[in-house]
C-alpha cells in the first residue's frame, strides 16, 4: 500500500460533478504530479486530500490510516503562496511547524541560506518577488511536520524563465530532503521534468484518464526536455489531455 | 510624509485667507466682542489665558483617555465574542447597529439619574461613544480574512485558537486602527459634552461658564482647544500605527 491512497473519490458542488471515482496512490518519497486542465478539480482534490472538503463518497488513506475529512494531515502550499502579510519570512516560514509545536530553527535558518533568501529573513512578503515568495511558501510546508507535501501549481503565476530556475531549484532541495510529493500542475513539461509519476486528470467531472511512468534518471537536468522520449511522452499526454476535452464538447 | 505635507498647504493657505477676511470683516463693521470676536483676540485670549483653562485641559484629557481606554477594551472584548459565537453576533449584531441611532446627547440625562453627577456617568458617555466604531471595525477585520489564509491554516491543522491569534487577529488590526482613529475623535467630543452635564472642571465645564458670562472670546477657545485635542489624540494613533502595522503598505498585492 502506498504512503497516500485516494480511493474512489467522488465530489460535486450542487449539480456540478467535480471529481468522479479518482483513485490514486503516491509512494514514500515518490514525486507524482497531477496534470490536468484549468477548472478540472485539481484544487478540489488537494482541499479533499487535506480535509477541509468532505468528499460524497470514497476516502483517503495515509500511512495506511484512514484520514477522510481529517484536517492536518499534510503539508500544503496552496495555489496563491498563501503567505501572512504581516509576519516576515522568519516568522513565516516557522507557520507550518508552529501550529504542531516548536519549530526546528536551526533547520529553518540553514533552509533560509540554501534558499538564498538570508538577507531577507526579517523582509515582509510584499518586499519579495514572486520566485521568492513561492521559495518562502515552499521552505514553510518543508518545514511542517507532516511527511506527504501537496504543491498546488506552485509556478503557474512565475514567468517562463523563473519558472524553470524555480522547478531546478525544488528538484535541487528535494534531492537532499526526500519527502513523498503531490504536485498539481496544467503544465505538460513541468510535469515531466519534475515527476516521476504523472497522473492525467479528464476535465468536468476530473476523473483519472492515464497515468505515465517518467523513465529519466535522476537528478533531472532541463537537456532532458529536448529530447526524443521527451517528446513522444508529450505527445501522449497531450492526446490524453486532448481526449478528455473532446469528450466535453460532445 | 512630505506628500502629506505638500497636501496641508492649500487648505492651510485658505484658512488663513479666511481669518484673514474675518479679522477685516470684524475691525471694519466694529462687530462687538461678545457677539463675534476678533481671531487676533480669540488668540491673545488663548495665548495668556494658560492659567484660567490649563486645569481644565489636563481633567477633560484625563477623562479622555480613561473613557477611550474603557470604550476600546470592552469593544475590542465584545467583537471578539461576537465573532467567535456566530449565533450570539446574529443575534446582537443587529441590535448594535439599531443602538447607534439613540444620540449620546439624549441618553446623557437618564445616565445622570442613574449614576448621578460623579465620573461614572461621564465614563460611560465617552465609552459609548469609542465602543461602537471599535466594535464594528474588529468585526469586520475578523471576517475580511483572506480566504486563501483561512484555507491554509485549516488544512494545516490549527485549531480555533490558532485562527484566531494567528490569523484572524492580526488580519484585523488595520481595520481595529480605523476603528481607533474614528474614536479617539469622538472620545473628545464625548468627555465634553459629558463635562456639561455637571462637573467641576473640564473643557466642557470651562465653556459654559463663559457662554454664560458672555466671554465669547474664551467660547472660541475651548472651541480650539477641542480641535487640537483630537487632531493630537488623532495624530497620536497614526504614529503607533505606523509602529504596529508595517506591513498595511502593500494592501494585497
Ligand atoms: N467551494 C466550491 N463551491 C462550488 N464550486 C466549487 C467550489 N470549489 C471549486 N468549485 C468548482 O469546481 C471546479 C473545479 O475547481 P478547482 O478545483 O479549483 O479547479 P482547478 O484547481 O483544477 O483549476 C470549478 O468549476 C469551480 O468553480
Ligand atoms: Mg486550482
Amino acid at each position: 500500500m502506498g504512503k497516500l491512497v485516494v480511493d474512489a473519490v467522488t465530489k460535486a458542488f450542487g449539480k456540478q460533478s467535480v471529481l468522479k471515482n479518482v483513485s490514486l496512490t503516491v509512494d514514500e518519497g515518490e514525486f507524482v504530479s497531477v496534470l490536468g486542465p484549468s477548472g478540472s478539480g485539481k484544487s478540489t482534490l488537494f482541499h479533499v486530500i487535506g480535509g477541509l472538503i468532505e468528499p460524497d463518497d470514497g476516502h483517503i488513506y495515509l500511512d495506511g490510516l484512514q484520514v477522510t475529512g481529517q484536517k492536518g494531515v499534510i503539508s500544503y502550499m496552496p495555489q496563491s503562496h498563501a503567505l501572512f502579510p504581516w509576519r516576515t519570512v522568519w516568522h513565516n516560514v516557522l507557520l507550518g511547524a508552529e501550529i504542531h509545536g516548536t519549530p526546528d530553527e536551526t533547520a529553518a535558518r540553514a533552509m533560509i541560506a540554501k534558499a538564498g533568501l538570508s538577507e531577507y529573513e526579517q523582509a515582509y512578503p510584499h518586499e519579495l518577488s514572486g520566485g521568492m515568495k513561492q521559495r518562502v511558501a515552499f521552505i514553510r510546508s518543508l518545514l511542517s511536520p507532516q511527511s506527504l507535501i501537496c504543491l498546488d501549481e506552485p509556478f503557474s503565476a512565475l514567468d517562463e524563465l523563473t519558472r524553470l530556475d524555480m522547478q531546478l531549484w525544488l528538484l535541487s532541495i528535494w534531492q537532499t530532503d526526500r519527502r513523498s510529493i503531490l504536485f498539481v500542475t496544467h503544465n505538460i513539461e513541468e510535469a515531466i521534468l519534475l515527476s516521476d509519476r504523472v497522473v492525467v486528470l479528464s476535465d468536468k467531472p476530473a476523473a483519472v484518464k492515464a497515468e505515465f511512468t517518467i523513465p529519466f534518471e535522476r537528478p533531472r537536468r532541463r537537456e532532458m526536455l529536448l529530447t526524443d522520449t521527451c517528446l513522444a511522452l508529450k505527445k501522449q499526454i497531450y492526446k490524453e489531455l486532448g481526449d478528455a476535452d473532446d469528450q466535453t464538447t460532445h | 510624509m512630505l506628500g502629506s505635507w505638500q497636501k496641508a498647504v492649500k487648505p492651510g493657505i485658505v484658512l488663513i485667507v479666511l481669518l484673514l477676511l474675518w479679522e477685516l470683516a470684524s475691525r471694519a463693521f466694529a462687530i462687538p466682542a461678545w457677539l463675534l470676536p476678533a481671531p487676533l483676540q480669540i488668540i491673545e485670549t488663548g495665548l495668556t489665558g494658560w492659567a484660567d483653562y490649563g486645569h481644565h485641559v489636563s481633567s477633560t484629557v484625563q477623562l479622555t483617555i480613561t473613557g477611550f481606554l474603557i470604550g476600546t477594551t470592552i469593544g475590542l472584548g465584545v467583537a471578539t465574542g461576537l465573532h467567535l459565537i456566530p449565533s450570539l453576533r446574529e443575534a446582537v449584531y443587529p441590535l448594535l447597529i439599531l443602538s447607534q441611532n439613540i444620540p449620546i446627547i439624549v441618553l446623557a440625562p437618564l445616565l445622570v439619574i442613574w449614576f448621578g453627577f460623579g465620573m461614572l456617568p461621564k465614563l460611560i458617555v465617552i465609552a459609548l461613544v469609542c465602543f461602537f466604531p471599535i466594535t464594528v471595525s474588529a468585526l469586520e477585520g475578523f471576517r475580511e480574512t483572506d480566504r486563501d489564509l483561512k484555507h491554509y491554516m485549516a488544512m494545516a491543522g490549527a485549531t480555533k485558537r490558532q485562527m484566531f491569534f494567528k490569523l484572524e487577529w492580526p488580519n484585523a488590526w488595520p481595520y481595529i486602527f480605523s476603528g481607533l482613529k474614528i474614536s479617539a475623535t469622538y472620545s473628545v467630543m464625548g468627555a465634553v459634552i459629558s463635562e456639561w452635564l455637571g462637573a467641576q472642571k473640564g473643557i466642557g465645564v470651562y465653556m459654559t461658564l463663559a457662554s454664560s458670562s458672555f466671554r465669547t472670546d474664551r467660547v472660541f477657545v475651548a472651541i480650539a482647544l477641542v480641535m487640537m485635542l483630537s487632531l493630537l489624540f488623532f495624530g497620536l494613533i497614526v504614529l503607533i500605527e505606523k509602529h504596529v502595522v508595517k506591513w498595511k503598505r502593500e494592501e494585497r498585492d
